[in-house]
């Protein structure tokens, strides 16, 4: 098993709680936190892409793909096996025969064409759409062009072909939690809304709003002796504070833990030797606009990286929990370069490179920033009297989280600190740095490079893995050299769990969202959770 | 008393317009959009089409002038709107919030009166005596104290270290898990009930009718039960309206720290994603509940004392 850990889950120190446990246990109930809200947006998870339905996600609905957090890719979920076109377009899937739907239906390929008919209905304006379209046909019909998608067909009830638009990873787009899989045979579409049903491993039973949802054991889950938990209750508890004292007391089994409180948990005797760590797959970082005169200059931009000193930063105000980026792939990503190293921190270099680009005398700018403690306010304070002993002037521009993606879509920045996703999926987090993806989809600094676009285009063709990711990495090490960001930090997630927590993995794309079926509870549990 | 009742129930429309307009003028300026709050945490890229998509479905594509017109004609009918984020009615998520958030209102309010009410009175009967001075350095501590730290102190006394309480949540309803909540909303209404009991007694102690009452030969018993505690419960009156009123808008700290399933918490959370139906509706009923325990106060008030109505 140990064989299969990867980089990233290599990185989490709490790995073993997943990867090694053994003598699994039956029974019990779990308290598990959505820690990211006062509650859910809604159960009908097609309809929402936030995180914290992701939680509701896990335990009721199952995707074709699905993400193993131990191999650190997307794995087939809902069939048995695919055979690959020779053009790496079309995919024939073999679905699971014993796939039930919690209403009894068994799952046959109709309910996939169903699911994703749904999802790309120009009428439900659904996220999940944007997903689809990779899939042939689909275009025509989010745009209500078309009666089908075309690139759907039913072979007979357990073999489904899917011809997508490119010879892409399917895996990515379609293990997310607005792709899942629901039942064609429930006559009122708006009941998913309040009553979910799934094919995962538990059954809804109740929601309370704005407090809890409770789901029991299927008994007809497809895996068998899973799942262990007879009941999970995912609370919401979005205080930090809050959170730290209902752990501590025991009457939660996780919490996420922000940068103070793991500094706290690291130096506590009970509490240290469960905190399970990874490096997510987000890159923290400063935009520049390049429609302000001075980030116009390579070198002004790369002035700034060698300006700061971001190690200080992660270990004084961040507490390190982050890792310092070397370039815009995380740690995480199978296109990282691990030779790659981040800009060193070197004033005088910084002030030479100002001083070829005419601006010796400095200049002025505004950092438009959210108030988020790891990449926000706190951050651009920071760096002030670093760029202001090379000569440059910040001035933060406080604004409200949804103000600030809003201002950076409509080009209304001179520069912005923000945390965006920079994997699982390489070529899709690098596809935010090509010159023909528009600065309102992600290409936020509108960086453009010709060089990038003929590395990033040969990528997409390539159907070797290796091939691919190595194409990736220089395309990944161009933007590095450009400088269109400020490479801050990746995150690094940690959660703490009680001791007698078991099976949760180091998830690089959200630590918080794990592997319900997978867990389980020993008998040193409080009796409330036996 | 019906005119006056009448008279006092129509004052409330107009007011409750004059805010409705505010609260959309206001939501109308402030930067931000729903579609953009979907991918603020930096957790997917922006995507143009669904953005398009959903301003569409949602009408914050149309002119200004034409989205009032919709939100006062859909008000006018009751209507609050279908919620941006959940696609169901604004009315049902008020609906599935309002029960806990009136059991932690009342609970919290029943506190502050059955502790603070009795202390104010018995302070004043004694003033200078170490229970006055107690009531009032805890009044003053209890108004001094940021709700969100006293909170914390509560979970982390009765939870973590006497663990006699649930730390959070809602549970199943039951009484447990209601008390550290209500104990802590209660605290301000509690220490200002305590101090305006005491003064009113003690200035209604001072009154010359209290006096000739006493010269009278009556006795303090009787002199408390019917002079004292009928001239002071006008002022208990005005404050437990005016602290019962916004209390339902003070819970918000305290329901997101409890993880408290009221309407307070829907209302942040709604105005972190601007969910503007659901943000209006929201400090719509807040306000409307304000105005009605006001009004019920009024009435009250005429009825302990007809010279009210007469001004």
């Amino acid at each position: 098993m140990l064989k299969r850990l990867t980089l990233a889950a290599m990185l989490g120190l709490g790995v073993a709680t997943g990867a090694l446990a053994a003598g699994e246990r039956s029974g019990g109930t779990l308290v598990f936190t959505a820690p990211y809200g006062s509650s859910f947006a809604t159960l009908d998870v097609q309809a929402s892409p936030n995180t914290q339905e992701e939680f509701i996600t896990q335990a009721i609905h199952r995707a074709l793909y699905s993400w193993d957090s131990i191999q650190n890719k997307p794995v087939l979920e809902l069939a048995d096996s695919e055979e690959v076109s020779e053009d790496g377009t079309t995919h024939t899937y073999h679905l699971r025969k014993n796939a039930v739907f919690h209403n009894g239906k068994p799952l046959t390929a109709d309910d996939i064409v169903y699911s994703y008919k749904r999802i790309a209905n120009p009428k439900n304006a659904f996220p999940g759409a944007s997903f689809i379209a990779n899939i042939n046909g689909a275009d025509d019909y989010i745009a209500g062009k078309a009666e089908e998608i075309s690139g759907l067909k039913k072979i007979d009830d357990n073999t489904l072909e899917i011809t997508y638009t490119g010879p892409i990873n399917p895996g990515f787009p379609l293990m997310q939690n607005t792709t899942v899989i629901y039942p064609s045979n429930v006559e009122d579409e708006s009941s998913f809304g309040k009553n979910p049903v799934g094919l995962g491993a538990f059954v809804f039973k109740e929601h309370v709003p704005g407090s809890q949802v409770v789901v029991e054991k299927f008994d007809k889950y497809y895996e068998e002796g899973k799942p262990y938990l007879d009941r999970i209750n995912i609370v919401l508890m979005a205080e930090d504070a809050a959170r730290d004292v209902a752990f501590r007391n025991k009457e939660i089994d996780a919490s996420i833990l922000g940068p103070t409180q793991y500094q706290a948990y690291q130096g506590e005797e009970g509490l240290k030797d469960h905190l399970l760590e990874v490096a997510e797959v987000y890159t923290r970082n400063i935009g520049f606009n390049p429609a302000f005169e001075p980030f116009k200059d390579k070198r002004v931009r790369q002035a700034i990286n060698y300006a700061i000193n971001s190690p200080l930063i992660i270990e004084r105000l961040v507490k390190n929990k982050a890792y310092p980026a070397s370039g815009w792939l995380p740690i995480s990503s199978p296109a990282f370069d691990k030779d790659k190293a981040p800009y060193a921190f070197d004033p005088e270099k910084a002030k030479a490179l100002l001083a070829e680009a005419g601006y010796a005398d400095g200049f002025e700018f505004e950092v438009t920033a959210s108030p988020n403690e790891s990449w926000g306010v706190p951050i651009v304070e920071a760096i002030l009297p670093m760029l202001k002993k090379v000569g440059i002037t910040v001035k933060p521009k406080p604004v409200e989280s949804s103000a600030l993606g809003e201002a950076v879509t409509t080009n209304n920045f001179q520069a912005f600190i923000w945390s965006n996703l920079s994997g699982p999926d390489p070529l899709n987090a690098l596809r935010c740095y090509h010159s023909r993806t528009a600065q309102s989809a992600c290409n936020y600094t509108s960086y453009a490079s010709p060089e990038f676009d003929k590395l990033y285009d040969a990528a997409v063709q390539e159907r070797d893995p290796a091939k691919q990711n190595d194409l990736l990495r220089q395309a990944n090490n161009i933007v590095q050299d450009d400088a269109p960001v400020w490479f801050f930090n990746y995150n690094k997630a940690v959660m703490a769990y009680q001791p007698w927590i078991h099976g949760l993995v180091p998830n690089a794309n959200e630590l918080a969202v794990q592997p319900y079926d997978e867990i389980w509870i020993d008998e040193t549990a409080p009796d409330s959770r036996k | 008393m019906l005119r006056f009742t009448l008279r006092r129930i129509l004052q409330v429309i107009p007011t409750v317009v004059v805010v409705a307009l505010l609260i959309f003028v206001i939501f109308s300026v402030v930067p931000g959009t729903f579609a953009a709050s979907l991918f603020a945490d930096g957790k997917r890229a922006a995507d143009p089409q669904m953005i398009a998509r959903l301003n569409e479905e949602f009408g914050l594509n149309k002119p200004l002038v034409e989205r009032f017109v919709t939100y006062v004609t859909d008000l006018a009918r009751f209507d609050l709107g279908t919620s941006f984020r959940t696609r169901q009615p604004v009315i049902d998520l008020i609906n599935d919030r309002m029960w806990a958030s009136l059991q932690l209102a009342i609970a919290a309010m029943v506190f502050a009166l059955v502790v603070g009410v009795p202390l104010g009175f018995l302070a004043a009967l004694r003033p200078g005596s170490v229970l006055d001075t107690v009531t009032m350095v805890g009044a003053v501590s209890g108004l001094s104290m940021p709700q969100f730290w006293l909170g914390l102190l509560l979970m982390y006394l009765f939870a973590l270290q006497l663990n006699w309480l649930p730390s959070f949540g809602y549970g199943d309803g039951s009484f447990r898990n209601l008390i550290l909540p209500a104990v802590t909303l209660g605290v301000t209404p509690l220490a200002l009930l305590a101090r305006t009991t005491r003064a009113g007694v003690l200035d209604v102690l001072n009154a010359d009718f209290i006096r000739t009452a006493h010269s009278k030969g009556m006795s303090e018993v009787k002199v408390v039960r019917w002079h004292v505690a009928r001239n002071a419960l006008v002022l208990i009156v005005t404050t437990v309206g005016l602290q019962f009123g916004s209390l339902i808008g003070q819970a918000v700290v305290i329901e997101k720290l409890f993880a408290w399933p009221g309407i307070g918490s829907l209302l942040v959370d709604s105005v972190a994603i601007r969910d503007i139906p659901v943000v209006q509706g929201t400090i719509l009923v807040i306000v409307l509940w304000f105005l009605v325990i006001n009004t019920a106060v009024d009435l009250i008030y005429a009825a302990i004392d007809p010279r009210i109505k007469q001004e």
